[in-house]
């Protein structure tokens, strides 16, 4: 019985690892269009930083993701901070605008900012694929962050209140130290939301600024070359360090 | 910022407001307006593109996305059932190992990988060439660009969505209640049939929603993948808003699929409420 669960476990796995293995192991291989082992070469590394396109879409997506998850928790620790405190008018909205933000399928919310953006006419471009990513990582920055704040010692609040502290202090001086955890779990998750969306970019990117699923996505289109397979390569790389590294988080807490 | 307090409502009530209220509304009001001949929204009012909803054609697309994410959903369970199950048995070390392995597809770009399933089974591609090197056929499979392909690039990139959650349920199931179930006599399928699903119906149902609706809508899996027998619900809405410039038309589907969307997250919240309420997402 052992053998087959670990024989299973094993099978999915080899599933779901199968294509990224194939990725990195064609990106070494020394033919263009062959499926079949022609001798290890790198190449494809050297064609893809001499290839300007493809490597600053690269840089782009990794710009947008690093400011999208900064400003997205920096709101989101405010948003958090206000949800958890405050009471005022239409807070209830709030909270419901979050759930929503977070079932509505990508597709509508890509949509639903394309139609935004055009009718306040604002070029599609950096701008508008920051704002898109912005609010897609907010709700789930806000929920990373407010969960742990709730788990906070109310009365450390209410004694700083009593001390005279005002909301700024208590937000700048009590919130924000305690909460650095969360900030690093927020900030990751949302850096990891903007470096794996698609479908919302799709909608609100232009011509002026070109992230790299897109630019994988059109080469596609006309065909394969092994320099995507190199990108990719790297870009497995860094998700296998970003995964790392917020596994030591989580050991640290 | 001498107003936190002040600034911190504003600020939540401004965002939320201008980037998910606002555009929400103009989705809806767009759904009512007509295609403009020369700019992309006419106003004057109508209905019709509601009622053009209900043509054949687009029934169709829509009855075809139901069976793909349909069998999608089945197959994506039925792998990941006994995986997610297994894995929340293993030892605490080892199961912790096992799920970061878990994270690593879930968080790669769905492009990558989708490419990457292009190249494994595109006709001169690695699945061919290994099964024809081993003798196991003697003609190429033509699976890219028929719904084969599809439905492999939608289960690998959603198979995760159905593992996490089934996993987190699976995971709080008590020992000592399988036990107890043991002790008096259950075998291995009584213990599965009548405790362990029972017990883990929410997060099947979480999964099979985090599977179902994505499936969809992902447009860009049949779009790479695909044929034309795999156009969804997702690539006809694409298509409004950027081939055909229909936007009226794509807005009005839109709202149609989220009331869908909606609907089908209602029943999931309807079902849960009756089993136990702070489970809820």
């Amino acid at each position: 019985m052992k053998a087959i669960k670990a024989t299973y476990v094993s099978l999915v796995f080899a599933f779901l690892y199968l294509p990224l293995l194939v990725l990195a192991i064609f990106s070494f291989n020394n033919a263009r269009y062959a499926m079949t082992w022609h001798g290890f070469t790198t190449h494809w590394y050297h064609v893809l930083f001499n290839d300007s396109l493809l490597l600053r879409s690269a840089g782009h997506s990794l710009l947008l993701a690093f400011l999208a998850a900064c400003i997205a928790t920096a709101i989101a620790s405010v948003v958090a901070t206000a949800l958890l405190q405050y009471r005022f008018k239409g807070k209830r909205i709030i909270h419901n605008l979050i759930i929503v933000l977070i079932v509505m399928p990508d597709l509508v919310i890509g949509i639903v900012l394309l139609i935004l953006f055009s009718s306040l006419h604002l070029p599609l471009g950096f701008t508008s694929l920051l704002l898109a990513h912005i609010t897609i990582c907010l709700p789930f920055a806000v929920l990373t962050i407010y969960s742990r704040a709730t788990d906070l010692d109310s009365n450390l609040f209410e004694s700083a209140r009593d001390l005279g502290a005002s909301d700024t202090t208590i937000y700048l001086k009590i919130l924000l130290p305690l909460l650095k955890p969360a900030l690093l779990s927020a900030w990751l998750l949302a850096f990891a939301i903007s470096l794996d969306d698609i479908i919302v970019s799709f909608f609100v990117s232009g011509p002026s600024f070109s992230i790299m699923p897109l630019q994988i996505y059109s080469m596609t289109k006309v065909g394969i070359t092994p320099e995507i397979n190199a990108l990719c390569t790297l870009m497995l790389g860094l998700i296998f360090m970003i995964v790392g590294a917020s596994q030591l988080v989580r050991k640290a807490k | 910022m001498k107003n936190f307090r002040t600034f911190s409502i504003s600020l939540s009530w401004l965002w939320l407001g201008f980037f998910v209220l606002a555009p929400t509304l103009l989705l809806i009001l767009t759904s009512v307006l007509s295609k403009g001949d020369t700019s992309l929204v006419r106003v004057d009012f109508t209905f019709h593109n509601y009622i053009e909803n209900f043509n054949w054609v687009y029934v169709h697309v829509f009855l075809r996305s139901l069976k793909m994410a349909f069998i999608v959903t089945v197959v994506s369970l039925f792998i990941a059932f006994p995986f997610a199950l297994i894995i929340a048995r293993t030892p605490p070390r080892l199961r912790n190992f096992l799920l970061m392995l878990n994270v690593i597809p879930f968080w790669t770009n769905s492009i990558i990988t989708t490419y990457a399933i292009m190249i494994i089974v595109k006709t001169k591609g690695l699945l061919n060439s290994a099964l024809l090197g081993l003798g196991i056929i003697h003609q190429p499979l033509h699976i890219l660009y028929s719904p084969l392909a599809v439905y492999i690039g939608l289960i690998y990139n959603l198979l995760p969505f159905m593992i996490l959650p089934l996993y987190a349920r699976l995971e709080k199931l008590d020992d000592r209640v399988l036990e107890a179930a043991q002790d008096l006599g259950a075998n291995r399928w009584q213990i599965l049939y009548r405790i362990v699903i029972p017990m883990s119906m929410p997060g099947i149902v979480a999964g099979c929603l985090f599977v179902f609706l994505p499936a969809m809508t992902l447009f860009y899996v049949p779009n790479i993948l695909g044929g034309a027998k795999s156009y969804l619900l997702g690539n006809l809405i694409q298509d409004q808003f950027l081939t055909n410039q229909n936007w009226p038309f794509g807005a009005s589907l839109s709202v149609a699929l989220t009331i869908f969307a909606a609907a089908l997250i209602w029943l999931y919240w309807y079902s849960a409420k009756n089993t136990n309420k702070d489970e809820l997402l």
